[in-house]
């Protein structure tokens, strides 16, 4: 808001020094600096003092000191360990439940905010009410019925529910088949790269072809059967079978083998995804209601079918309009992980609460979450900066 | 030439409850299946709630301590000064209903008092509710005695109410034509939203006392208001940035040339406009900061979902979970969905994004 009148040029030697806009800009510049200095050095003595009443230093070594203190799940951990070491689990964990807190909640979100614009009376009502009672309250209180009044009250591992397929619900959690990795795991997988190759070749072969005749091609239905031809092909060519199901089973107090997940890790995931799912939902009902109507008539017009508009004209509108908010989602249920401390799932806020609990050092603990959470906050936000620009390039 | 009567009706399968039914549960085959599969859904869903309210579960674990639910551990012998608060917030509730409703037109300066009336009533509640030490009318109640849907609705509004001036300077800051304030105030914006709610809490909560010179000493419920002053305050600048930036710049052109001075285009052109358009993202705002408020259960005051637990671990109630998190549950759905609601009638009713 640069602000020149032509008083201050024509006639710039009568107006004192301390009414020229330019001096008062500078000065009031300086005196706010000072200002900041001055209460950021009053709190920064007052904290030095206290620190030092308490016989506390500022670094950072006490990471190197052995923790001493168990974690429920994570990376391979030993109480001998040292403290960095159990932040470290801690930081993995998030990101664990984050991640496929984030891949989970998507689906969620899209599967409902296209239900709630169902022409369906009782998918649409379904929808509704789902997305209205998630987000109407706390994501604490609903952490609190998964974990302490669903999950915990599960029946215990012996008479644990079987479902279909080998998956096993208890109150010690669930306990899920996994494939693992056989001998012949390896030429498979070339065997798959190589299908992906096929894959990706065809697809630009066939983009060619619609882009010279203007016919459509079906590029996704051509590359997908490609590929799962070739895949197929492939696992029967190896020899044995690439992959093995470990199936969980009964061994003593707790399912072995197969994938376990802990009640904590359950209730964590459930909590946030259901919650988040409904944030995303309305995200995407609202990004699809902005395109205008005018642009599916006028796809129709044009001789497209239901799922060419779909694909080639309401998506990628609708695309622009959701990918700011859904990055805010997704920022929001990587920092309403930190919840976790409430049920005992130890992401990196619970296990830096017990080490801030052992050794006293708040600030040094309180500097290493925020940075955590910062540098996945801006990781998250520069990630989804990138697509968003894809997404928005096709803006004409 | 055909008379009205003799005009063809509609088919009985597109009218009527038939009619209802085919459009709006089976109009493909798709359609058919989804309804089918949503029957069977709510059937099921259904089923073992009401089953289990009816039959297994023990309410009278929520009767028994519903006043422990709504004020915690305050003393039961001043539970009137609860009440005169309350009813003081309705009486204004329902003033403002009068003066901004349809009949709204003839009491013009009545709005006046009415705002007024809101703007007094949040000190009066604080006074009544904390009281003075030594005497006998309103004898002192400490924060540590505050508690249940009392405390959440205090920390909420003592929240909202701390952090507005604290947003709308942050905002102003932010969009400040001096570069070093411009900074700082992006930089407190950001720094604030990339982190969880938990670690500013956890933060107030043991860093505060380290900040402060000795022998001030700050109860554990006003560190908590002030971590979620410090929070919200960077999402309102935000919220108010936006304000900021849909007034138009011929406005602010405009109120130069009349002779404002910039402090008078701030706070008289541009400031009522920029916040009339971020009422409803505020009230927004607002409700999920009275959700949040549940986060306090993490550095241990007694807010109504800490009351939950304490209840839970009562010995003649012991494992009661279900019905006490769900009875929970429902009082903050009840809460949030009255004021989203009121808050939709209010976006209607000021015409955002319409003018």
């Amino acid at each position: 808001m640069a602000h020149k009148s032509p008083v201050s040029t024509m006639s710039h030697r009568a107006v004192p020094f301390w009414r020229d806009v330019r001096v008062i800009r500078i000065l009031s510049q300086i005196a706010f600096a000072i200002l900041v200095a001055v209460v950021a050095g009053l709190l920064y003595s007052n904290m030095k003092r206290g620190l030092e009443t308490r016989g506390l230093g500022g670094s950072f070594d006490f990471l190197r000191l052995e923790a001493g203190f168990q974690i429920g799940e994570g990376i391979t951990y030993d109480p001998s360990d040292s403290y960095a070491r159990a932040f470290l689990v801690g930081v993995v964990n998030t990101l664990r439940v984050t991640i496929v807190g984030i891949a989970l909640a998507t689906i969620l979100g899209v599967v409902m905010g296209v239900a709630r614009l169902s022409t369906n009376w009782l998918v649409n009502k379904i929808a509704t009410v789902y997305v209205e009672l998630t987000r109407n309250t706390p994501l604490l209180v609903q952490l609190f019925v998964w974990y302490f009044a669903i999950i915990l009250k599960l029946p215990r591992v012996r008479e644990s529910i079987a479902l279909p397929g080998s998956i096993f619900i208890s109150n010690r959690g669930a306990a899920l088949p996994w494939p693992v990795p056989t001998a012949s795991f390896r030429p498979w997988l070339y065997g798959l790269i190589g299908a992906m190759t096929v894959a990706v070749a065809l697809w630009i072969v066939r983009t060619r072809g619609e882009r010279r005749t203007g016919r459509p091609a079906f590029n996704m239905l051509w590359i997908g059967a490609a590929f799962v031809a070739l895949a197929i092909l492939d696992w029967f060519v190896v020899p044995g079978a690439p992959l093995g199901l470990d199936k969980p089973s009964l061994q003593g107090w707790n399912y072995q083998g197969g994938l376990t997940l802990t009640p904590e890790f359950v209730a964590m995931l459930l909590g946030l995804v259901m919650y988040t799912g409904a944030f995303i939902a309305e995200v995407v009902r609202a990004g699809i209601q902005a395109v205008p109507r005018g642009q599916i008539e006028a796809a129709r017009a044009v001789g497209l079918n239901e799922t060419q508009t779909l694909r080639l004209v309401i998506f990628p509108q609708a695309l622009r309009v959701i990918v700011p908010p859904l990055t805010s989602q997704y920022l929001n249920l990587a920092k309403n992980s930190s919840l976790a401390i409430a049920i005992g799932f130890p992401d990196l806020f619970n296990v830096a609460g017990t080490i801030f609990n052992q050794t006293g050092r708040a600030v040094q603990v309180i500097v290493m979450i925020m940075v955590s959470y910062l540098i996945m906050s801006l990781f998250t936000s520069l990630l989804m900066n990138l697509y968003n620009r894809r997404v928005q390039l096709v803006e004409r | 030439m055909a008379t009205i009567s003799e005009t063809v009706r509609p088919p009985r399968t597109s009218v009527g409850v038939l009619g209802w039914l085919k459009e709006n549960l089976f109009s493909t085959w798709y359609n058919a299946l989804l309804t089918f599969g949503s029957l069977g859904l709510i059937y099921v869903v259904l089923r073992g709630i009401i089953t289990w309210a009816l039959t297994g579960a023990r309410w009278d674990v929520v009767t028994t301590n519903l006043t422990l639910f709504l004020i915690g551990p305050f003393p039961r012998d001043q539970v009137w000064r609860v009440w005169a608060c309350v009813i003081v917030v309705i009486l204004l509730g329902g003033l403002s209903l009068v003066a901004w409703g349809p009949l709204g037109r003839r009491f013009k300066t009545a709005r006046r008092w009415v705002v007024i009336g809101w703007l007094l009533s949040f000190p009066l509640t604080i006074v009544l509710l904390h009281g003075f030490g030594g005497n006998s009318v309103l004898p002192a109640v400490g924060t540590s005695y505050w508690g249940g849907l009392l405390l959440t609705f205090l920390l909420a509004i003592v929240g909202i109410v701390a952090s507005f001036p604290l947003g709308v300077l942050l905002a102003l800051g932010r969009r400040s034509g001096l570069p070093v304030v411009r900074w700082f105030c992006t930089l407190y914006i950001e720094l604030i939203r990339g982190v969880p709610l938990v670690t500013v809490l956890f933060m107030a909560a043991i860093m505060l006392p380290l900040f402060l010179p000795e022998g001030v000493r700050v109860d554990k419920v006003l560190r908590a208001m002030v971590g979620f002053t410090l929070f919200t305050a960077a999402y309102i600048a935000e919220n108010v940035r936006g304000g900021l930036a849909a007034v138009p710049l011929g406005q602010y052109e405009a109120a130069r040339a009349v002779g404002l001075s910039g402090v008078q285009v701030m706070a008289l052109i541009v400031l009522p406009q920029a916040l009339r358009a971020v009422i409803p993202p505020i009230v927004g705002q607002f409700i999920s900061l009275f959700k949040d408020t549940s986060l306090v259960v993490i550095i241990g005051l007694l807010d109504l979902l800490n009351i939950a637990k304490s209840v839970v671990a009562q010995p003649q109630f012991m494992g009661l979970k279900r019905e006490v998190y769900l009875f929970v549950a429902v009082i903050y759905f009840i809460f949030s969905y009255a004021m989203s609601y009121a808050s939709r009638r209010l976006e209607v009713a000021l015409g955002v994004g319409e003018r």
